[in-house]
């Protein structure tokens, strides 16, 4: 059973920027002797490592570089931002059924400064490109736009409740120095103003690229007693691949509007103590905003279909019935493909958020939707 | 402009479409018949091997549509901003081709004044060839 059978005990991350000087293998191995310092956990005692099939460092640099000791455990999750969690739920695997005692996850990304595929004719695109590629789907943020003008269509959702997606996002970055977004407030005015990049997306719906690393140390519920910090569980993890699913543009799918969410939620809950309602705030993947609706009523926190009007009357806010992404999110403080919005839920249950819920003891972490995706229940 | 990089399991779709065909990939096991999209190797309702291609009527409807600005790749960037269209089949609900609403088969992709476009309008299919091969375009249809 991998209920509560682990924790994370540490976190550590980099400065987040639109370029740093380093490396990704640099970032990468600042951000893990960080999370193992704060775990206080020696290098030489890392046995596991979990990364994305997307990470440029693999686990035999980054071995070598902070000086772990013999690996047994190694593994990547593919999907882009739908991998986040997985990496950790990777990790609470091997460690509670003993293949490892002392895990990593991480993520370095160069992305602010670096190449994007879409923009690189040169590049071979993967087969199933030739459904959309030409007829100029060209960025994710073309793919996830189908979705969310049916999704508005459908259900009466409007531009305003994007919008109070990425103001809930933006307001907490307001309050987290670290964020990208930490001096900057966004208005209804500014984003209604904006140009679009894919209508009905404009610019304040799409996630900020990222120079940055993050990770995270997992080890067993025993020996997470001894760490340094208080440990945050990993009461339930689980992935999602729908029936008939295909990679970013679910379109093929009998219903599109429901997507890897709701498989990976089915999992996520049947095996917690706890229901949505108990939820003290959560960390959902937000890319684009419309996944913050879809990703609501995916994860059961209304009903098909209601995910938009959940969003009104400041229900994302701190205070609100759902506060969400509390560090600002990818919208806001950074997007590393979803790694800091794990770390994120590590420091609310510890109560060292920026933008602290009172007493928070349960989280919701998930991954990127529209892909193959994943999701962590926290508790402290 | 980006070709389609053409896989096996892909490449009778673009193979009919060169003839002005728009067929959909069918399972032929007699008492199975379900449409599939996009190809793939065997019927994941019955699991039978044994496949066709079945001619549909070239008629459907706008499930969705986006309107991309840039920055994209060059050829796309000039053409912006355009629409790109998901289009159910009249004769398969469940199929949605990815695709562009055009005023002529030939024409930009931006030829079309978006203020037409909307979730439900019906369209039909032809075909232009571009770096030898035809690719769907989608034509509002009239009334």
């Amino acid at each position: 059973m991998l209920k509560d059978a682990t924790a994370i005990v540490g976190i550590g991350q980099t400065a987040f920027a639109k370029q740093l000087p380093e490396t990704e293998k640099a970032l990468a191995c600042r951000a893990i002797l960080a999370a193992l310092d704060d775990a206080g956990i020696a290098p030489s005692e890392v046995d596991a490592f979990a990364s994305y099939t997307m990470e440029e460092t693999d686990e035999v640099e980054v071995a070598k570089a902070i000086g772990a000791g013999d690996v047994t455990f190694f593994s990547k999750v593919g999907y882009g931002g739908g991998g986040s969690c997985a990496t950790v739920g990777h990790l609470a695997a091997a460690v509670a059924t003993g293949q490892a005692s002392v895990g990593v996850a991480w993520r370095s990304r160069k992305r602010g400064s670096g190449p994007r595929p879409w923009k690189n004719t040169a590049v071979q695109l993967p087969t199933p490109g030739q459904w959309t590629r030409p007829y100029g789907l060209l960025r994710p943020a073309d793919e996830i736009g189908m979705l969310a003008r049916r999704y508005m269509h459908e259900y009466g959702a409007t531009r305003d409740h994007l919008f109070n997606v990425a103001l809930a996002c933006r307001n907490r970055a307001n309050q987290n120095p670290a964020a990208i977004m930490y001096e900057r407030p966004l208005t209804r005015e500014m984003y209604m103003t904006s140009r679009w990049i894919s209508e009905p997306l404009c610019l304040f719906d799409n996630c900020l690229e990222t120079d940055g690393a993050l990770a995270c140390v997992v080890v067993s519920a025993a020996r997470a007693r001894d760490c340094r910090q208080k440990p945050v569980y990993v009461h339930s993890a689980a992935q999602g691949l729908p029936a008939q699913h295909h990679g970013m543009v679910n379109y093929w799918n009998d219903d599109p509007l429901t997507g890897p969410a709701w498989t990976a939620a089915r999992h996520l809950w049947k095996t917690a103590d706890f229901g949505p309602q108990d939820v003290d705030v959560a960390q959902i993947y937000d890319a684009f905003t419309p996944l913050i609706p879809l990703s609501l009523e995916g994860y059961g926190f209304c009903g098909r279909g209601e995910g938009a009007a959940f969003t009104e009357g400041g229900a994302l806010e701190l205070g609100g019935r759902l506060p969400l992404n509390t560090g600002g999110g990818g919208l806001s403080e950074a997007y590393v493909h979803g790694f800091n919005l794990i770390t994120e839920g590590v420091k609310q249950l510890r109560g060292t958020s920026t933008a602290q819920v009172p007493s928070a003891a349960t989280c919701l972490v998930t991954a990127g939707e529209g892909v193959p995706t994943s999701a962590l229940l926290l508790r402290s | 402009m980006l070709n389609p990089v053409i896989d096996e399991d892909g490449a009778p779709f673009w193979e009919f479409t060169a003839r002005g065909e728009l067929r959909i990939q069918a399972c032929a096991e007699e008492d199975c018949g379900e449409l599939r999209f996009p190809p793939r190797p065997c019927c994941p309702h019955c699991q039978s091997f044994a496949t066709e291609w079945r001619l549909m009527s070239g008629r459907g409807r706008i499930w969705s549509y986006v309107l991309p600005h840039p920055p994209l790749l060059p050829d796309y960037a000039a053409q912006a901003p355009y629409n790109a269209v998901l289009v159910e089949l009249a004769d398969a609900p469940r199929i949605r081709l990815a695709g562009n609403v055009v005023t002529a088969p030939d024409a930009p992709l931006n030829s079309l004044d978006p203020a037409r476009l909307r979730i439900g309008a019906p369209v039909r299919v032809a075909f232009t060839e571009i770096d030898g091969v035809a690719v769907p375009r989608w034509l509002l249809e009239r009334g």
